[in-house]
């Protein structure tokens, strides 16, 4: 077993830290309280390579493996959420999703110009009526020829305003039964008539994040556009969480190490009673279980990456990073304030953004209650995994940074 | 021969502050190992100076004046302190850790093979060598360092050791001597220098008034630009505020910007980061304004004061104006 | 054009930089850097290749973890990188490792420039490469803020140099040393093909008898100085006076007024 970080890792850990640290930090608060996203945030991490970072460079990407992509998440949530959520669903729920299940030719046509960053990428599942309940969904998808017509509408899509492609989940057989065997999924371009979107406003955290709806009204998709088989989109929409959800915990490792970074150094340099803060026993029991949940949704996101990386399916792995790390992150961030007494209530200090932008990753990408589901159902027998007709390729260094172009998808 | 030699830098005849402080640390090795005290004073109509340089305790002054040696090069400078060496064998040689201090030192040790200690802060003779205390890893660390050999060379700190009281009456020596080098052989040539003008520069400053992040922006600066005006001080920054784009890096006090050593530093609205405090934390008198009372400022300061820069500095300026009459 | 970024690795700025028992200078787990000041110069060593098509190389004198200092730099896009070391130079001071330098830097013959950080934050000095440049018998442009203009045809630069009094403009030929202040640049960051790059590379180490001295002239026992000891520096005296400030107006004169006690105004 090797715990240990390789020294292309350290180096795309220690650039990405810096761009954060350099570029958004500074300024990040202004935005939030403006419920704006950075304007450096997507052009920059485009322009850097961060957008396609475990992508193989034949796809236009920078040919890192998976655990890269948690090392990438977790410096970029280190600084602000809304950052990490771009990686999310850009990477996570779309540009995973085109490697594990489209042709070549979409590939070519999709997962390039995402990966480069000159398009970006989204996820829409959830709609107004259909959360948890992903099987609940209403968009429908009727084909007409070379074409599927899509009407609905979805709803908590991140960057809902700002990407070019949207992985779209609708119903193409209303019939099927159970009914998600009747769903499938569709590549739509924002540029297709009938495609509109618009922002959410009034949300408790990640206010530098764009979370909008999308709605869809006769908008006519070409058939090459739909990703996998008609009928396999719900495999694809569970697969992807399978992505997006390392990302999110990735990402609140990166909040919790936050939390415990800046309780730290508030600890060190506070005085209460004559003595700094660290001198507490109180306080110092707070800092060893933000170190505990650290290392513990470290470990836990790790393991789920060498999974990855091996091609090996990692559902449960995965679900248990995500509701631990999730979980652990709103204890720390809450400590973090406890921590900083009335100064951490105050947005002079970073951490009650903190707390705010914490809550939401225990809901979006399947909420605790449906991780400990799927952890239960693992557990008790109830549910085993089934191999997918296409799985996440395994991370292999030699084809992930070859130039050439692959035979086949 | 012997002696130990003290280089007297000058901008247009100008001479640097950190050049008599040199030759009050020479005056002090010279007698204590009972040698002669002898300047350097190389330019074009700088026979003022060398008087001057007796004046500040050197015994002789040797002068090389010379349309050659106007501005100052490195190759020119280097190759008639070298050809002096040879023909003096100074014991020791001291200048001042300034741009041109450091690389006029550093060229001659490569030339002639001594060991230099550079920007000391502290300076001793040992057992007959230079033993010197200089900062390191920026301030963090100090560092006890001893040279060998026969000629031992040193660079001070601007403002680390004092100024000595000049005295009129002493006499000396002045010798002129022959520059080296003919122009032609002089590859660098000096286009040029645009001086920045009505502005303190910041190493020289008695008074330094600095402001970080908590300015909030390039007009933030104006109150302490204000303060600083009627102290006849300098304006600094923290790298936040540099970083920032706020004030030019010229500003930037701390480990990578200037080291400075006033008597009086007036922080505002700066927190105290580690490297900033690298660059300041020998200044006689640390005064911080900040909002927040733990910032790590306040370990350093002197003198504290917890609330808004912005009505502590023109409240601070107007009080001056009032007590100084200015 | 060949243009030889020096460099070397230093703790991190934000490092808290402490001496051990043993008298060792630790940084507890922070991570070694590329000396801030050399990132500047790397920068500028890049914008030559893109603007000139000058060849560029990192080089250092130091032990492995100046490998960190080397990569770094390759990460940014430098395209060769150098190490010169072995045993006889520990312990060197700034004299051994200049002639080191100068030594790697005549076996590789064609280096037009050598570029560098004003200063390495580590030890405060610039000794080694205005050392290095004498050995050679180059011209050394110090604290340049600009590089004007270079004419590869002739060999002459021009450049700004940030002095006391203001900016001055200076012009001579290559080759030549110059060191760099931060104004100069905006270093950019690696690039991820660069670090795909850096952290396969292994980075050749030349001998001091590849570089061609004698072990006599760099080892420990011809260094000039030495350092005796390292320690952190003396605590500032006294608790910090907190003038109480419900009024501004009166905090400002008794401030002031204490002040002007203390003669520092």
């Amino acid at each position: 077993m090797d715990f240990s970080l390789s020294e292309e890792h350290l180096m795309v850990q220690r650039m990405v830290r810096e761009f954060a640290q350099k570029e958004i930090s500074p300024t990040i608060r202004e935005y939030d309280r403006k419920h704006q996203m950075h304007p450096l945030a997507l052009p920059r991490m485009a322009e850097l390579g961060i957008l396609g970072i475990c992508i193989p460079v034949r796809y236009g990407g920078q040919g890192f493996d998976y655990l890269t992509l948690a090392l990438v998440c977790e410096e970029l949530e280190r600084v602000d959420t809304s950052l990490r959520v771009i990686m999310s669903v850009h990477v996570g729920l779309n540009s995973l999703a085109l490697l594990q299940w489209g042709t070549e030719e979409q590939k070519q046509r999709f997962l390039v110009p995402q990966a480069k960053g000159e398009r970006y990428a989204a996820y829409a599942l959830t709609e107004p009526g259909a959360g948890s309940d992903a099987a609940a969904i209403r968009t429908t998808a009727r084909r007409e020829g070379d074409v599927y017509v899509l009407n609905g509408e979805k709803m908590w899509i991140s960057l809902a305003n700002h990407a070019h492609n949207f992985l779209i989940i609708a119903v193409t057989d209303p019939d099927a039964r159970p009914r998600y065997r009747g769903f499938s999924a569709f590549i739509v371009q924002r540029e297709m008539k009938g495609v509109t979107t618009g922002d959410i406003k009034g949300k408790l955290g990640v206010r530098a994040g764009s979370t909008g709806w999308i709605s869809l009204q006769d908008v006519e998709v070409p058939v090459e556009n739909r990703l996998g088989e008609e009928g396999e989109g719900f495999y694809i929409a569970m697969s992807c969480l399978d992505n997006g959800r390392y990302t999110v915990a990735a990402g609140a490792t990166g909040l919790i190490r936050a939390c415990l970074e800046e309780s730290v150094a508030y600890a060190n340099e506070r005085h209460t009673f004559g003595r700094p803060l660290a001198d507490h026993q109180l306080i110092k029991q707070k800092i060893a279980q933000m170190s505990l949940w650290y290392d513990t949704a470290r470990l836990l996101v790790w393991r789920a990456g060498w999974l990855k990386n091996q091609g090996i399916r990692n559902t449960r792995e995965t679900s248990m990073a995500k509701w631990y790390a999730t979980e652990m992150s709103v204890r720390a961030a809450l400590e973090a304030v406890q921590i900083h007494g009335a100064y951490g209530y105050s947005d002079e200090y970073n951490v009650e953004r903190y707390l705010r932008n914490s809550k939401g990753a225990t809901i979006y990408e399947g909420t605790s209650e449906i991780q400990q589901l799927i952890l239960a159902g693992y557990a008790l027998g109830q549910r085993r995994d089934k191999p997918l007709r296409c799985e996440l390729p395994a991370y292999d260094p030699e084809s992930w940074r070859s130039e050439a172009r692959a035979d086949s998808g | 021969m012997s002696g130990v030699f003290v280089w007297i830098e000058q901008f247009k005849g100008e001479p640097a502050l950190v050049s008599w402080q040199a030759l009050g640390v020479g005056r002090k090795l010279a007698d204590e190992i009972g040698e002669p005290l002898i300047a350097l004073v190389f330019g074009q109509n700088v026979g003022e100076l060398a008087q001057k340089a007796i004046h500040y305790g050197a015994d002789e002054a040797l002068v090389a004046d010379d349309q050659t040696l106007a501005a100052f090069r490195v190759e020119p400078y280097a190759a008639l302190v070298t050809k002096l060496i040879e023909e003096r064998s100074p014991r020791f040689m001291l200048a001042g850790a300034t741009t041109r201090g450091r690389d006029l030192m550093g060229t001659v040790a490569g030339q002639v093979g001594a060991g230099l200690l550079s920007d000391v802060i502290g300076l001793d003779v040992i057992d007959g060598n230079l033993q010197a205390t200089r900062p390191i890893y920026a301030g963090k660390l100090l560092s006890k360092e001893v040279a060998e050999g026969d000629f031992q060379m040193a660079t001070i700190r601007n403002r680390a050791f004092p100024t000595p009281d000049p005295d009129e009456s002493r006499t000396g020596t002045i010798t002129q001597v022959e520059p080296v080098m003919a122009e032609d052989e002089i590859t660098v040539k000096v286009e040029g220098v645009e001086e920045a003008v009505g502005e303190v520069s910041l190493t020289d400053a008695n008074i330094i008034v600095s402001g970080g992040r908590g300015v909030g922006g390039p007009e933030g600066f104006e109150p302490v630009r204000e303060l600083a005006e009627v102290l006849g001080g300098a304006v600094g920054a923290s790298r936040a505020a540099v970083d920032a784009g706020w004030i030019p890096y010229a500003h930037q006090v701390g480990q990578t910007g200037k080291v400075v050593s006033p008597d009086l530093y007036i922080a505002a609205g700066i927190s105290g980061a580690i490297q900033h405090l690298a660059g300041m934390r020998t200044s006689k008198v640390i005064v911080a304004v900040n909002k927040d009372p733990e910032a790590p400022i306040f370990s350093v300061a002197r003198y504290g004061i917890v609330n808004d820069l912005f009505k502590v500095l023109p409240a601070l300026t107007k009080a001056f104006k009032e007590k100084l009459g200015r | 054009m060949h243009v030889v970024v020096f460099t070397k690795s230093t703790p991190d700025t934000a490092a808290k930089v402490e001496v051990d028992a043993n008298g060792n200078v630790t940084w507890g787990d922070s991570p070694l850097v590329v000396n801030p000041w050399d990132e500047y110069a790397a920068e500028e060593a890049l914008q030559l290749k893109e603007k000139q098509g000058a060849n560029t190389t990192v080089i250092a004198v130091g032990p492995e973890m100046d490998n960190d200092a080397l990569k770094h730099c390759v990460a940014m896009g430098i395209q060769e990188a150098v190490r010169v070391w072995d045993d006889a130079l520990e312990g060197s001071d700034s004299l051994g490792q200049a002639k080191a330098l100068a030594a790697a830097i005549k076996k590789m013959g064609d280096v037009d420039m050598i570029i560098t950080g004003k200063e390495a934050v580590d030890v405060n000095s610039d000794a080694v490469i205005l050392q290095a440049a004498r050995f050679l018998g180059w011209p050394v442009l110090s604290f340049v803020a600009k590089i004007v203009e270079i004419d590869p045809a002739t060999g002459a630069i021009k450049v700004e140099r940030l002095v006391e009094e203001g900016r001055e403009t200076v012009s001579a030929k290559l080759p030549a040393v110059v060191t760099v202040v931060k104004e100069i640049n905006e270093p950019r960051y690696p690039s991820f093909i660069g670090i795909r790059k850096a952290a396969k590379l292994k980075i050749p180490v030349w001998s001091r008898a590849e570089s061609g001295r004698a072990r006599s002239e760099v080892e420990a026992g011809a260094a000039k100085t030495k350092v005796l000891e390292k320690f952190p520096p003396p605590p500032r005296e006294g608790e910090v006076e907190i003038i109480p400030s419900d009024d501004v107006e009166e905090a400002a004169r008794i401030l002031a007024e204490k002040l002007i006690e203390e003669k520092v105004v």
